[in-house]
């Protein structure tokens, strides 16, 4: 009775497993071995490994690990502040906010910010500075970047923070430790989980990003997601955009393994 | 911790908070402006939210977006809640963890990915792109978002309320809507909730499985942007935005009203 109704509920959820989840993931890896006429061919793959290719992927990677590593710096202060002040659920609410507001349209706020006759533009010629060309430049697509993905990175680690005892900060501080000792050997290894699960929210999103790239850094970034548009979207061709897609599913499932496994690994040093 | 300390973090706080919040009230603050761009504000006028309500392609946009929305939400809820019991009665590890595996795969699937192989998947099984193709696609992402929602509620429920529902006569219909159901309530929920704003939020997506009849409101708004600034997209964005916090002011009241009485049945 009861296995027969449990098998019911999984008819529905198994399909969508077999459609939506396996099959595309097969027919991404089949589109590959095609070239644009429709023939089974090896080239894509030897196309992906030519410099342009390579080159476009160690760049992907390097503004990845860039807007990673700026949105780490900024939201980590952050959430430790956050935790120390009074309305704690309040001021998070107040920071998940802006992250409900559609992506599209704090992009296109962007546009007008760094404009040429721009708010920023404005202030930096009142200050003496200057008129800058600020929009599609690296430092454009960067900052945006990073503003989109901070509450990704606030929460994981603000939940890590909020786990932690306070009262080994405590004892750190009583056994003499100085604040930034109790910080490098206390606070950072516990919340290590939660920064790592920051970093894994904001570093695959980055390397597909391909609106912002569009829009604010018109066109000068290409990230391995804005090559798979446009080989669907714009030049047609499916296979090379697949055998990309290939590329950045590879590169993303490696990544889990190894936050993953280092996860697994840091429970075992807690339960021994 | 010294005062100066104290006051230099608030002070880091409220930097944060400005630069968060400053490109939305910037898009706001300009949707009033007479000059017709986002600069040198040169009078109020509400000219651009009577062009909004006039703009019908528009309004037949944001209807197709929320149609879209909960139509997804409501299908994925029903799938998503029935695949989390099912997961959730599986007693064997190893088909359970290779199912959660699966699940998990959409979600930290990067959007691109999602929208390129749906363009396939699509494309082979003859669906045309439009309406049906953006709505199922919203459903499939929407899914696992349900189940991850959903299985932490199922598994705090526990056995025994099971067990002494099925040791007092009630059928496997009755434990399912008068036991299992209520106690997961505020999952289903949230699952709805957040299927409903991922669905609303998703650009990449649907941008790729969208073709070229049919259009959401993300789309058309990268559509605009990309020809440059009007004020119209200013004035839909604060309607939006006015929208969105109603929709968390409304969501966090469901939990709250939720959270009691589940708190009381626990307790009798």
């Amino acid at each position: 009775m009861e296995a027969r109704a449990r098998n019911l509920y999984l008819v529905p959820y198994v399909l969508w497993i077999v459609l939506f989840v396996i099959a595309p993931i097969l027919l991404i890896a089949y589109y590959s071995f095609f070239n644009v006429e429709g023939q089974f061919t090896f080239e894509n793959y030897a196309k992906f490994f030519t410099p342009v290719y390579l080159r476009m992927t160690l760049s992907s990677f390097w503004y990845a690990f860039l807007i990673t590593l700026f949105s780490l710096l900024v939201a980590y202060p952050t959430a430790y502040l956050l935790t120390k002040t009074k309305h704690k659920a309040l001021w998070l609410l107040l920071i998940i906010l802006p992250s409900w507001i559609n992506l599209l349209l704090k992009a296109y706020a962007f546009i007008g910010l760094f404009g040429t006759y721009g708010f920023v533009n404005t202030i930096l010629e009142v200050t003496g500075i200057g008129k800058k060309q600020i929009l599609f430049t690296d430092f454009s697509f960067v900052f945006v970047s990073v503003y989109i993905f901070i509450p990704f990175m606030i929460l994981p680690v603000y939940n890590a923070l909020e786990k932690m005892n306070p009262t080994l900060i405590d004892a750190a501080r009583d056994l003499g430790a100085s604040p930034w000792m109790t910080f490098r050997r206390v606070v950072f290894p516990l919340t290590i989980d939660g920064v790592k699960a920051g970093c894994m929210a904001v570093f695959i999103p980055a390397l597909s990003l391909f609106m912002i790239t569009r829009l604010i850094a018109g066109n000068r970034v290409i990230t391995l997601g804005t090559a798979i548009e446009q080989h669907f979207l714009v030049t047609q061709d499916w296979g090379m955009g697949a055998t990309i897609a290939v590329f950045l599913i590879i590169a993303m499932a490696i990544l889990m393994l190894l936050t993953g496994n280092r996860k697994r690994g840091l429970i075992d040093i807690v339960k021994r | 911790m010294s005062k100066g300390k104290w006051r230099l973090s608030n002070l880091y706080l409220i930097a944060v908070f400005v630069i968060l919040y400053a490109p939305i009230f910037y898009l706001m603050f300009y949707s009033f402006n007479s000059g017709g761009a986002m600069r040198n504000f040169e009078g109020f006028t509400l000219e651009y939210y009577g062009e909004v309500f006039q703009d019908t392609r528009l309004l037949i946009i944001v209807l197709n977006t929320f149609i879209i929305a909960l139509l997804s939400a409501a299908i994925s809820t029903i799938i998503g809640v029935m695949g989390a019991i099912a997961i959730h009665y599986i007693r064997s590890n190893r088909p359970k963890g290779t199912l959660l595996t699966l699940n998990n795969v959409l979600i930290v699937s990067p959007d691109v990915i999602i929208g390129a192989s749906f363009l396939i998947l699509f494309t082979i099984a003859g669906v045309q792109l439009g309406f049906v193709s953006v709505l199922l696609s919203h459903i499939a992402f929407s899914i696992p978002i349900v189940v991850i929602m959903v299985l932490p509620k199922l598994q705090e429920m526990g056995g025994s309320l099971l067990d002494a529902a099925r040791d007092l006569g009630a059928s496997s219909w009755q434990v399912l809507t008068k036991v299992i159901l209520p106690y997961i309530k505020p999952g289903i929920f949230a699952g709805f909730f957040m299927a409903l704003t991922y669905s609303l939020d998703d650009f990449a997506v649907t941008f790729f499985v969208t073709g070229n009849g049919f259009s959401t409101l993300s789309v058309e708004i990268y559509s605009r942007a990309r020809q440059g600034v009007s004020l119209s997209i200013n004035a839909l964005s604060t309607l939006i935005f006015l929208f969105t916090v109603l929709l968390v002011i409304g969501y966090y009241f469901i939990n709250r009203r939720n959270s009691r009485p589940t708190g009381k049945e626990v307790r009798t």
